[in-house]
């Protein structure tokens, strides 16, 4: 795919929402945005407006294709959660929980108790520590007016303060159940290397409690910004648990009334591949585009809520079913603050369980897992040989699941805020990419905005 | 005395997994202070402010995988007055670089329904391959503390501190029990450079090499132990093929294992 150097943020100069005149056809406006910011990959929108009109709407992928389901072949089943821990650095652990998930279930063995609380233990730390990077630092500047956390911290220092301690709070979760932060090294399939001693957990929940007041503060703070009013006719597609808020096991549901096994995931949900993206385009084979992440997570499972968390949700303004997109990032608080709580709870009846992992014995099968990513259901699927060898894989991360509705929501967008200035608009369209928290790296496995206004 | 100007820092990122920018990102208590320190001039992660190279610092996360970024990093580059490597893929080509003992043509066709619409090269490859490179730091992710270390030491323009002895060295001063003799657990670290802190051995697992070979490794010596403790041929491929594998020392010793 060949694209123009002024869309690339390379040494470039170029802030974005400048207009810059279009050389190949001067007769039409084009107003260019060299690259839309905090999200994590690089990627670009195109929008080209005719009169009153969006003709054209392509968030496209630049991030470089990485092939992970190809070299995954012939690997050891053993090392899929370290290898597909790669794909992102800002959600290490979601693909480490989705592939021993799918690996256990390939090899028909299930893995419980103090191994499975510690699971959830290590994922309510990477909720946290991506929801707050997310809500704090990329998306609240954009509600606020800042271009970025850091320039944000020059008028509100003590909020951003507080902020990146809740976060380190959650990096410290992940740090010392699973060795560092970023591609921690201590998950296996079958349960952990080594498990922690309730003393060396005990200092996490210190930390936690500390932190849980900026937890309810952050929430009440992003419930107060002003959300444009916003909404599309979506297909929320999550986990669902019997009794628990999801993270690693239940069945996909949606809001439309899908509710199959993870197993049968494929049957219902395909990808497909267009020419302006790295990454593939999911739909769901009877309807459509659809909607994965907090919104969609929090919308089919608030009945899986501890009441207190219900409660907060409520004072923050949320109904139980939020269908605007721009309120994501209270929906992300909401969750931050259950996963503070969730962690507290398991570290306080914590007990060691006799062995820090399940003997997991390969054979020749295949096995699916889903775990809820913070950007929503990530799915994976392998085919192992007797030895243990990955003969097959496939990842469907959130990202990719929801390239399509974020198209959806930019045409929609931008034809009902046609009459903002042109870089009120601009900003505005960025955001409305952001509330997705899209994280291009997985997708493919940033994004460069342009707004071409054609004459009418 | 006229103001000082901060100096220009500025972060790119190429094929990769946005881990070793985020490692910025996850240096909770220092990132006020650093931001105080430079003028974070292009982060596209962090701000969509992009202030104008040339930049004091560069950054740059992830390999070459495609023409256009092969071209970029010469932008790049002529914008930087330092530029720093940071990670696994800008110094080895990464995970990705799975693809260079492969067909990526076979590679695309397994993954994208349509992969004509892609356009990648055969092999994934570190910066230093394509422009000069003032200083690499290595690991998948890099160490925060490494990372602060080199953004220092650029600042006070000084050489940074960063050793290139064995994992080996971090395990004794951790007092990490050696996994290897201990309990026969198959172990990179004899020739894998340290900065990670020796994790790995610390949580009973051996380490499987994401800082990439220390300086002058014994990777032959190593793939003999490994084999006395139960490693079979197509496993010393993969231990010395994963996050380093176009690194030289461990690409070589891979080839060795795969023809036997």
């Amino acid at each position: 795919m060949s694209r123009p150097e002024a869309e690339r943020p390379a040494a470039k100069g170029r802030t974005p929402g400048t207009a810059a005149p279009r050389k190949r056809a001067p007769a039409s406006r084009t107003i260019r945005v060299d690259a839309l910011a905090r999200v994590e990959g690089e990627g670009g929108i195109l929008v080209r407006v005719r009169g009153a009109r969006v003709d054209e709407v392509q968030l496209r992928i630049y991030e470089p294709p990485r092939f992970f389901e190809a070299f995954l072949r012939g690997r050891a089943f053993t090392e899929a959660p370290d290898i597909t821990a790669r794909i992102c650095g800002i959600c290490p652990v979601a693909y480490q929980m989705s592939s021993v998930h799918a690996m256990e279930a390939a090899c028909g063995v299930t893995v419980g108790g103090a191994l499975r609380e510690l699971r959830r233990l290590l994922y309510c730390g990477e909720w946290i520590e991506s929801h707050v990077l997310h809500v704090a630092m990329l998306q609240a500047p954009d509600f606020l007016g800042y271009e970025s956390a850091l320039h944000m911290a020059k008028d509100h220092p003590g909020l951003v303060a507080k902020a990146l301690a809740l976060k380190k709070a959650g990096n410290a979760i992940v740090e010392i159940l699973g060795g560092r932060e970023i591609h921690p090294v201590n998950v296996r399939v079958g349960g952990f290397y080594r498990v922690p001693a309730r003393r060396e957990l005990a200092p996490l929940a210190v930390e936690l409690a500390e932190v849980r007041p900026v937890a309810e503060e952050l929430l009440r703070w992003v419930s107060g910004f002003s959300f444009p009013d916003f909404s599309c006719d979506y297909e929320f597609v999550s986990l669902r648990h019997p009794s628990e808020y999801p993270f690693c096991e239940g069945r996909v549901v949606s809001s439309k009334g899908l509710d199959v096994a993870v197993a049968e995931f494929e049957e219902h949900f395909v990808e497909e591949h267009v020419a302006h993206s790295n990454a593939l385009h999911s739909r769901l084979r009877a309807r459509g585009p659809y909607f994965v992440g907090p919104l969609a997570r929090y919308n089919l499972n608030f009945d899986r809520l501890p009441s207190g968390i219900q409660e907060a949700a409520r004072r923050a303004g949320l109904p139980e079913v939020v269908r605007n997109p721009f309120q994501g990032i209270v929906v992300r608080a909401v969750e931050t603050l259950w996963a503070v709580d969730e962690a507290l709870r398991i570290l306080g009846s914590y007990d060691p369980p006799p062995a820090p992992f399940v003997e997991v014995p390969p054979r020749a099968a295949s096995g699916a897992g889903a775990s809820e990513a913070p950007r929503g259901l990530l799915y994976h699927r392998y085919g192992i040989d007797a030895r243990g060898l990955i003969q097959d894989a496939r990842i469907v991360p959130p990202t990719a699941q929801n390239l399509r509705t974020v198209e959806d929501d930019l045409r929609a967008f931008v034809e009902a805020n046609l009459d903002l200035p042109q870089e009120r608009l601009v900003w505005r369209t960025e955001q409305a990419v952001r509330n997705y928290d899209p994280c291009i790296s997985c997708a493919t496995h940033a994004i460069p905005l342009r707004i071409e206004r054609l004459p009418g | 005395m006229p103001r000082r100007e901060k100096p220009k820092l500025a972060v790119f990122k190429l094929a990769s997994c946005d881990g070793c920018q985020l490692s910025l990102l996850d240096c909770e208590d220092e990132l006020l202070a650093v931001a105080g320190e430079v003028e974070i001039a292009s982060f596209l992660e962090a701000s969509r402010a992009v202030v104008k190279g040339p930049y004091d610092l560069v950054l740059v996360e992830g390999s070459i995988t495609t023409p256009h970024d092969a071209e970029r990093i010469h932008q790049v580059r002529r914008a930087a007055r330092f530029l720093v490597t940071i990670g696994a893929c800008a110094t080895a080509g990464g995970i990705q670089a799975l693809r260079n003992s492969k067909d990526v043509h076979e590679f695309a066709r397994y993954v994208y329904p349509s992969p004509q619409y892609l356009e990648t090269l055969n092999k994934s490859t570190p910066i230093v391959d394509h422009v000069f490179v003032d200083f690499e730091l290595r690991g998948c992710p890099v160490s925060k503390r490494q990372l602060l270390e080199v953004l220092s030491a650029f600042l006070a323009g000084r050489k940074p501190v960063v050793p290139t002895y064995s994992v080996c060295v971090e395990c004794k001063r951790r007092g990490t029990p050696c996994v290897m003799v201990a309990r026969g657990t198959p172990c990179l670290g004899p020739v894998t450079q340290a900065g990670c802190g020796a994790i790995c051995p610390a949580y009973e697992r051996g380490c499987y090499g994401c800082f990439g070979p220390m300086e002058s490794p014994n990777t032959a010596s190593l793939a003999r132990t490994l084999g006395d403790h139960g490693v079979d041929a197509p496993g010393l491929v993969r231990a010395f093929r994963s996050f380093n594998a176009g690194a030289d020392p461990f690409r070589r010793e891979s080839e060795i294992h795969e023809q036997t």
